[in-house]
């Protein structure tokens, strides 16, 4: 038991709470500042105006068709990016030859910032959802094969010993002591990955594409509709905010073996 | 039960060929952690043999290689010398006969307590949910059949090494190896798992090799007791046998007068090893 007691925080409802109220004062601050012209709304638009232009491109329903391109293409860069990563993680991890080997090689590739490699792929695979599938999988692949290799070299080995002993066959031992290891690490980094999936995503259609959000934003700008910029980083915000939800909730739902720091309901000694 | 240890005798005499577990000459070497090229022989030239249905326990110093004779036992370590036979066959890769229980925490962190005990029997080729019925009657046995669907951080310590005990048991091995596996416990809790391995134990006779540092736990339970020295090279010095009745109560036993000279004696020897072992760890 910790000595000193922690300064109670107030309840959940009163966080919620504040926690609108600074949005609300976020936005009171921009609208008086547009609204006083001290910020030209030309260059920063003004807080009403972007939200009518979300609102209505949400009614009209041009949004949803550019919400599913980017959607599809996070999805499409998260589950390949994963699939690989956790394929080479198990293959590098179990090869000590081939690890060593490579290590410099995928150091200096993890290394290089991926947005350069948008133009290629473009030119590679087009202006279509698989140039930017392509940019996302180098961005998710790099984190999840390097926690799948941390959790595969970080299997205890009594736990490891004891699975043998109890009669496990290799093929067991992957599924049943390597995997879920392996899995705890990549679902740890699962936020991480997501957000690098989605940013592969968004810039791939921003440097070249014909649909998604990136292109929207990519659009508006290119017609100095700072509205229209703005709404796009809406929408896409309230989508990542969206998204990491869904991570989290199914984040509990695999890791609930995994011990939680704050347990206070049912704290076992 | 007095007859036991006369059978456990009379097994030995039959045919130590077929011993539930036999070390010939066992040496082990491992290179040193600390010296490039160097070598540290944990155990020298140890020859040992476990009758089927006996309690053996082998008590040493700290840092005596006494996880080392287990480990080969298991067949998880190759010998550098000799040879380990487990009924009359030499153990090639992991010993199918024998099961462990292991010193520190062994059960899969990922699997509730009633999946940890069912793993045995899934990778026997068991189906899940028969295999999950099958380790209810066990959880129970072990006193935990409430706690089926908690995770290891969610049982406490004493809880965990009920759930490892049923573990290994479930799938019915005719050696069980136990590697200091009450130590870290309170002495309360240590006593009742104490005896509730022997009453499991007595149930359906296996062959037992316990590893322990604690003299008494080793009195009270084995039916012979093996002295290791002090490591480096550690080797066995002292064999005595415990000609306690059974069924035995850990606790009172310790009060009887044969309990005492037994422990006297051994005592008397494995002293000197700990005193060893003592000055060697301040060397280092």
């Amino acid at each position: 038991m910790a000595v000193a007691r922690v300064k109670r925080l107030p309840s959940r409802p009163v966080i919620l709470l504040l926690q609108v109220a600074v949005l609300i004062g976020f936005f009171l601050i921009w609208h008086v500042l547009t609204a006083t012209k001290i910020l030209s709304p030309f260059f920063f638009g003004t807080p009403l105006a972007v939200l009518e232009r979300t609102w209505s491109d949400f009614a009209s329903g041009v949004i949803w068709y550019h919400l599913g391109i980017t959607l599809l293409e996070t999805a499409l860069a998260f589950v390949i990016g994963t699939v690989a990563g956790i394929a080479f993680g198990f293959w590098f991890a179990r090869a000590p030859l081939v690890s060593i080997v490579f290590d410099p090689y995928i150091k200096a590739v993890n290394a290089l910032p991926r947005v350069v490699l948008a133009p290629i792929f473009a030119l590679w695979l087009g202006l279509g959802i698989w140039s930017k599938v392509a940019l996302g999988v180098t961005l998710v692949f790099f984190i999840v094969f390097f926690n799948v290799y941390q959790g595969v070299k970080e299997v205890s080995p009594v736990v490891l010993a004891n699975a043998k002993m109890l009669g496990a066959s290799n093929r067991h031992l992957f599924r049943h002591v390597y995997l879920p290891s392996a899995l705890s690490w990549v679902f740890s980094s699962l936020h991480t990955a997501v957000g690098f999936a989605m940013v592969g995503a968004v810039v791939g259609e921003y440097l070249g594409s014909a649909a998604g959000l990136g292109y929207r934003i990519h659009q508006a700008e290119g017609v100095f509709d700072t509205v229209g910029v703005f709404s796009g980083m809406l929408v896409l915000t309230i989508f990542v905010v969206v998204i990491d939800a869904v991570v989290t909730i199914i984040e509990k739902r695999l890791l609930h073996w995994r011990p939680q720091e704050a347990q206070t309901t049912n704290a076992q000694g | 039960m007095s007859d036991s240890a006369a059978v456990a005798a009379a097994l030995r005499t039959e045919g130590a060929d077929k011993a539930a577990l036999r070390l010939d000459g066992v040496t082990c070497t491992f290179p040193s952690p600390d010296g490039r090229g160097q070598t540290y022989t944990a155990v020298q030239g140890v020859t040992l043999s476990v009758a089927a249905g006996e309690f053996v326990s082998i008590v040493g110093p700290t840092g005596s290689g006494k996880s080392t004779i287990l480990n080969v036992a298991a067949g998880l370590l190759a010998p550098s010398a000799g040879r380990a036979l487990t009924f009359g066959e030499p153990v090639d890769g992991i010993n199918p006969h024998a099961g462990y229980m292991f010193q520190a925490d062994a059960l899969m962190p990922w699997k509730s307590a009633l999946e940890n005990v069912a793993a045995g029997l899934e990778f026997r080729g068991v189906p899940r949910r028969e295999a999950e019925e099958r380790a209810r009657p066990w959880l129970a046995r072990v006193g935990l059949d409430r706690f089926g669907d908690r995770y290891p951080h969610q049982l406490s310590g004493g809880m965990r090494k009920r759930v490892a005990l049923a573990q290994t048991l479930i799938v019915d091995p005719k050696i069980v190896l136990m590697d200091e596996p009450f130590s870290a416990l309170d002495i309360q809790t240590r006593q009742l798992m104490e005896n509730e391995l022997l009453d499991l134990w007595s149930a359906d006779r296996k062959s037992v090799v316990f590893i322990t540092h604690d003299l008494e736990e080793a009195i009270s339970m084995s039916d012979r007791v093996l002295v290791l020295s002090a490591g480096p090279g550690a080797r066995l010095i002292g064999e005595y046998r415990v000609d306690l009745e059974r069924p035995r109560d850990v606790a009172e036993i310790r009060m009887t007068p044969r309990f005492l000279d037994l422990h006297r004696e051994i005592w008397g020897q494995l002293r000197e090893e700990v005193l060893k072992g003592y000055a060697q760890t301040k060397l280092k």
